[in-house]
């Protein structure tokens, strides 16, 4: 906040025994000494509860690293499983690992364009305005759901005969359950945060931006594709790896929706890759919920190892958020 | 040579139509959970019907009923439709509510923690490791829930005399209603704390300041003006815990025992060993009897329960709010 | 009755010169002589303000209407200023400034913005300390104890600060002042045994008429003045002995500003008053001592008609006449 005065001339240093600060004294600052009984209590608490968490986290990464590890043979991510005696003989879980794959990438692939399109009708057009409330009500409330339930609703929607070509049908009777109908309930988990991801986006360019280009002449649609969307970029980006990231971590859409399976069942009688995406098969996380001594598996080595390759999926795409946000926070805003 | 002059999309891309096109396309969301709500329901309605307001109560054991309805799709006799879920309601009732209610004051204390006292280093940790434990996928939980839990549970904390001393009814093998809120807990409180912290750094630091300068010192400006104004926002972070630990199906089925058993606190301390099993994993469990159309019925009865629950906590979350805004609002 | 030449003699400005004349060693602390404990009483000239013939001619080119407040009846030294330099990082915000903070007058910093007025009114509270680059150095005194030994949350209590933009929290009218209380005794007090302090505190910041009615209203929901009234009520609950004011009035409009002014001038008897302004009028409707601060010094030091009608240095006369600001 410097001031350059407009008559007045410059003051000369001031002629100083000591550099400046000698004197500084801390002081009585203030510790919790005076602090009542109940508020020093309080305090202790918070150190507590906070060392504590961290004291867990860290537990819950480090035990899952060295299980993972001990467990983990290469092998596995590209064996598939097969029926075996000792846990040793029963093979990888790649089946799993390119399972997880293709469900997320269905999810994604249904989930991204259909949540930028609802955030841009909610940001730039919005009306009637008893719609866009509704709209925002729902999304909310598709964020609210159980996946469970997502799950059971799916199996109406993919039992329809209408459906049948997503799945295994046999003699009228559809199955309606396969790589299809998994993918596309699972991008219903990931549209919310699609959806708030790009509104928020949106939301953040000031509307002179907007202003300028409708000024010459240019469309809503046009202003949108052209110059708002790829500005949000790394917001869309945050949204679909925060929607992936669920996606991957989801087990009760997959345990519902794409049969209980250890290896890829391909429909017979349909071209690639259809045939295996109208097929059954299994995803990382069905293959830990199996391998459990809760599932039909009971192989807690592989289960381990399972859960330490989504892990690090996961650990990953967080990183990755991180990343996006770091750049984004370095390239700038529109506010200069 | 108007060609030159058109805007590069043409006609063929106006605002009009696009408007349109998306309009239909949020519409066709909204009917898609329509369709959702109104199909669960209509689903349900058969096991509500024959069960009527009995099928909130408590009346014989649920794994009875459970086969009973089984068999008699299986056979060619009439359907049988009983169903009597308080048990699972009560489970759910049971661990939901410990576990937030654990996570409600931990996550409170760790916020304020994070925000205001720890130590700069401590908070650039803590962050990242919040919003990785709130990313972690729930079967993960599960599994260490399952294999190191539950195992410790069972063998080291259960005493061999109160497994004998239920061992008529029930077996403590540590599949536990204290395996379940334990996990539970930890899984929803990273969320409840990045909301909370969220929430406690949104306050106006004018607030703040002004309370130091009156000469209230740190703790109780940070709870009784912070945490006050946060109000809003710690109401919003304990709705959506609320919701996702009611809807959590896999990792309770993997930790809270395969038994729909009503764990009874007038059992003493020995309930908090006991198995249970909430709504959500009876959905789960008994997933491949899908197609058989009484049990059908049964579960989408159960999902149905689960929405109505949800929506109702929304609906709760969304009151306190509004009124909670009276004070802070100019 | 005869005028007393205002006590300044002690407090000559410091314009980057040594206080000492030798060239080795640490400038010696100035001490204020205060010779008997007892709070020594003095009487102020009366304003010279022409009644009735119109403003005052000043000769240092500064123009207003006439002063209307009575000149103060006394005054107890409460506060010492002795050598403050408070610094942020390498940044120097405050320069050596000495003053004296008396009860029963106002004391008004001026000067324009980033000055180290701010800077100065938050170290007597030692709200500087919240920033982690502040240093200070030199001593400031309360009651003649250094507030560094006194336990930060208690000086925050004698000595208490309205800010610029009014903030009060987000509870009724009187729980904003019952906050104050409640939170300095130890139990939990019932609301009938603080209700006679928190209409005392309204009472005396103006605001008891305007709200008595409801107490239980929103306190975001009044009026910008209102509010402001309400922060200086919440500021006297906690009974301070001096009370800092940071441009109080730059958010309002006038009527409210007037209405807080009157309400500053009222308080001076009960309280020591610090009052930081940009508004050089305001400054000299209420003040009885100003001191111009430019760029971290302290520039003059003098009584308001001094100081706005013949002040002694030329970076002040040029300031008061508008030349810069």
């Amino acid at each position: 906040m410097q001031e350059t005065p407009l008559t007045v001339p410059p003051i000369p240093p001031p002629l100083q025994a000591d550099p400046p600060g000698a004197h500084q004294r801390k002081g009585a600052v203030e510790g919790s000494a005076t602090w009542s009984l109940t508020d020093r209590i309080g305090l202790a608490i918070c150190w507590t509860l906070g060392l504590f968490f961290c004291a867990i986290a860290i537990a819950i990464v480090l035990y899952l690293m060295i299980q993972g590890i001990k467990f983990l043979r290469p092998e596995m991510l590209w064996t598939p499983a097969a029926a075996g005696f000792s846990e040793s003989e029963t093979g990888g879980f790649s089946d799993a690992l390119f399972g997880t794959m293709i469900v997320a990438t269905l999810g994604i692939a249904l989930a991204l364009p259909t949540g930028i399109a609802i955030a841009v009708w909610l940001v730039e057009y919005g009306r009637p305005a008893a719609l866009a409330r509704i709209t925002e009500s729902t999304i909310e409330a598709i964020a609210g759901i159980p996946s469970i339930v997502l799950a059971l609703f799916g199996t109406v929607i993919f039992s329809s005969s209408a459906l049948g070509f997503l799945s295994r049908s046999t003699e009228g009777i559809v199955f309606g359950r396969s790589f299809f109908a998994a993918g596309a309930m699972l991008s219903l988990v990931a549209l919310p945060l699609i959806v708030a991801s790009v509104r928020e986006g949106l939301n953040s360019i000031p509307r002179h931006v907007r202003e300028a280009s409708y000024a010459v002449g240019k469309t809503k649609a046009a202003t949108t594709r052209r110059i708002l969307l790829p500005t949000c970029r790394p917001q869309v980006a945050t949204g679909a790896m925060l929607g992936l990231g669920r996606i991957i971590g989801d087990t009760a859409i997959i345990v519902v929706l794409l049969g209980a399976t250890q290896n890829f069942a391909p429909v017979e009688g349909a071209g690639f890759p259809f045939n295996y995406l109208r097929g059954a098969g299994t995803t990382l996380t069905n293959f830990v919920y199996e391998a459990s001594p809760t599932g039909n598996l009971n192989q807690p080595q592989k289960a381990y190892a399972a859960a330490f390759v989504l892990l690090l999926m996961v650990l990953a795409l967080n990183a990755a958020v991180d990343v996006v946000h770091r750049r984004a926070r370095k390239a700038g805003t529109w506010s200069h | 040579m108007e060609e030159q002059f058109q805007d590069e999309y043409g006609p063929k891309w106006s605002d009009q139509r696009v408007e349109r096109m998306l309009g239909a396309l949020v519409c066709g969301v909204v009917a898609l959970l329509l369709a959702l709500i109104v199909t669960v329901f209509v689903r349900a309605w058969p096991s509500f019907s024959h069960n009527g307001l009995a099928w909130f109560s408590s009346s014989g054991s649920v794994e009875d009923q459970l086969n009973a309805i089984s068999l008699s799709a299986q056979t060619s006799g009439e359907y049988v439709y009983t169903f009597h879920a308080w048990p699972l309601i009560w489970s759910t009732l049971l661990i939901t509510g410990a576990a937030v209610l654990i996570a409600l004051v931990s996550a409170l204390f760790i916020a304020v923690f994070i925000v205001e006292f720890a130590p700069e280093w401590m908070s650039n940790i803590l962050q990242p490791v919040i919003r990785f434990l709130a990313s972690v996928p729930s079967v993960i939980y599960g599994l260490l829930g399952v294999l190191v839990l539950v195992p410790f549970i069972g063998n080291h904390l259960v005493t061999e005399q109160q497994k004998a001393s239920v061992a008529g009814v029930i077996s403590l093998t540590g599949y536990s209603l204290m395996a379940a809120v334990l996990v539970l807990t930890v899984m929803i409180a990273p969320l409840m704390v990045s909301i909370f912290s969220d929430g406690l750094r949104a306050v106006k630091p004018g607030w703040l300041e002004g309370s130091l300068a009156l000469g209230v010192n740190r703790w109780r400006t940070t709870w009784k003006i912070g945490v006050r104004s946060a109000r809003p926002a710690i109401v919003a972070g304990t709705i959506l815990a609320v919701a996702r630990a009611i809807g959590e199906a896999v990792m309770l089925a993997m930790v809270s025992g395969s038994v729909a058993f009503a764990p009874n606190p007038a059992d003493g301390l020995i309930f908090v060993y006991e198995p249970s099993r909430p709504l959500a994993p009876t959905i789960v469990k008994n997933i491949d009897q899908l197609s058989s159309p009484p049990f059908n019925a049964t579960l989408f009865s159960i999902a149905a329960f689960l929405l109505f629950s949800a929506a109702l906590f929304s609906l709760a979350g969304w009151t306190a709010r509004r009124a909670m805004r009276k004070y802070l609002m100019p | 009755m005869e005028p007393l030449t205002p006590d300044v003699s002690d407090f000559r400005p410091r314009i980057g010169g040594a206080k000492s004349d030798t060239p080795s060693g640490p400038p010696p602390i100035r001490r204020i002589p205060l010779e008997d404990p007892e709070p020594a009483t003095e009487a102020l000239p009366p304003v010279q303000n022409g009644n009735g013939n119109g403003p005052a001619p000043h000769s240092s080119g500064f123009t207003a209407a006439k002063r209307s407040i009575k000149a103060p009846q006394f005054s107890i030294r409460r506060m010492e200023i002795d050598d403050v330099s408070v610094h942020y990082g390498a940044k120097e915000a405050v320069k050596r400034v000495s003053l004296p903070v008396r009860q029963g007058e106002v004391l008004s910093l001026i000067g324009p913005s980033g000055c180290g007025k701010t800077t100065l009114l938050r170290s007597l509270n030692r709200l500087t300390e919240l920033t982690s680059s502040a240093t200070l150095s030199g001593r400031i005194l309360l009651d003649d104890v250094d507030i560094t030994e006194i336990e930060p949350t208690l000086l925050r209590r004698r000595v208490t600060m309205v800010f610029q933009q009014p903030n009060p929290f987000p509870m009724s009218v009187f729980d904003n002042i019952a906050y104050v209380l409640r939170e300095q005794g130890s139990r939990r007090a019932r609301k009938k045994t603080l209700e006679p302090a928190v209409h005392s505190a309204l009472d005396r910041a103006g605001l008891f008429e305007e709200v008595k009615d409801n107490l239980d209203h929103p306190a975001l929901k009044l009026s910008g003045g209102q509010q402001q009234r309400l922060c200086i009520a919440r500021a006297l609950a906690a009974e301070p002995e001096v009370l800092l004011l940071d441009e109080p009035c730059s958010a309002l409009d006038p009527k409210s500003t007037q209405v807080i002014e009157d309400l500053i001038v009222r308080l001076r008897d009960q309280v020591a008053v610090v009052i930081v302004t940009h508004n050089l009028q305001q400054a000299y409707r209420i003040a009885d001592h100003v001191a111009f601060m430019y760029l971290g010094d302290l520039v003059e030091y003098n009584s308001a008609t001094a100081l706005f009608g013949s002040p002694r240095e030329q970076r002040t006369r040029e300031y008061v006449s508008g030349a810069f600001g």
